[in-house]
């Protein structure tokens, strides 16, 4: 069998990338809980690492010949960043909701260590499969 | 590295927050500020905040605060018979700022809270990118 470094590490190192991208995202939601008339956003991180992982995605294309492009925003682009519903829409047209952002955000941080675990698993085993001891 | 940017949104935010603080803290501290005449007489000032995308144009995720200006309440002033005051004008009124001390007092609080949000967050970034620089050691 013969060994890949690029899919030693599965579908992880995708899902840190993921992962850290959401953060951001939500740390956003949080960073803008009181400015007037913004809309909460989030990815769906199940299609968003189905997508990176290669299968193909909403507005992804296939490519059969070296010259095919793909249409811009069909990657890890604006396409995939959706509106949250918001629960309690306020007046003032900000749809953050302080409580929810902030146990989405702790989860998200929780899930990318539980990753980070799962790499370092990895990393361990292949330095284990070097050494050979 | 998406994980950097948090500190620049949350940073932006924190900014915010404070200059609503700083306003919030001014409106109270004239709360009692006296003066003879309508335009000379302290108003209620409001930061405006907006949506700051153009910074990080290359990341549509990243979405940071901007104070967009401070805005001077055009409510009326209320007006106080007093004609034993010193700044009192010739008909014998004063006039007082159109500042809300208890909308004031939940404003601050707010501001309060948006900044531990913020600052909670930006903890547990740091904490995931240490964890990050930890990988495979």
């Amino acid at each position: 069998m013969r060994f890949d470094l690029d899919k030693a590490m599965g579908i992880h190192e995708q899902a840190l990338y993921v992962r850290a991208r959401r953060s951001s995202i939500i740390a956003s939601n949080l960073a803008n809980a009181d400015t007037p008339n913004y809309k909460a956003r989030d990815i769906d991180f199940k299609a968003v690492l189905k997508n990176l992982a290669g299968d193909t995605g909403p507005g992804r294309m296939n490519t059969t010949q070296p010259g095919h492009i793909q249409p811009a925003g069909s990657s890890a682009g604006d396409s995939e960043l959706l509106y949250r519903y918001p629960y309690q829409p306020s007046i003032d047209g900000n749809t953050v909701d302080s409580q929810l952002e902030k146990s989405e955000f702790t989860q998200n941080a929780l899930r990318y260590q539980a990753t980070l675990q799962f790499l370092g698993g990895k990393i361990k085993g292949l330095m284990k499969a070097i050494k050979g001891e | 590295m998406s994980l950097m940017g948090v500190f620049e949104v949350s940073g932006s935010a924190l900014s915010a927050q404070i200059v609503r603080l700083n306003v919030t803290s001014s409106n109270l501290a004239n709360a009692e500020t006296v003066s003879s005449s309508i335009d000379k007489t302290y108003r209620a000032r409001q930061p405006m905040f907006a949506a700051l995308v153009d910074r990080f144009s290359d990341n549509p995720a990243m979405v940071g605060v901007q104070v967009k200006g401070i805005v001077e309440s055009q409510a009326e002033l209320p007006m106080r018979y007093q004609p034993d005051h010193p700044l009192a004008n010739e008909d014998g009124y004063i006039f007082l700022p159109n500042v809300n001390p208890i909308e004031e007092m939940a404003n601050m609080i707010s501001a309060s809270r948006s900044y531990q949000n913020n600052v909670a967050v930006m903890n547990t970034s740091k904490q995931m990118l240490q964890a990050t620089l930890r990988l495979g050691q």
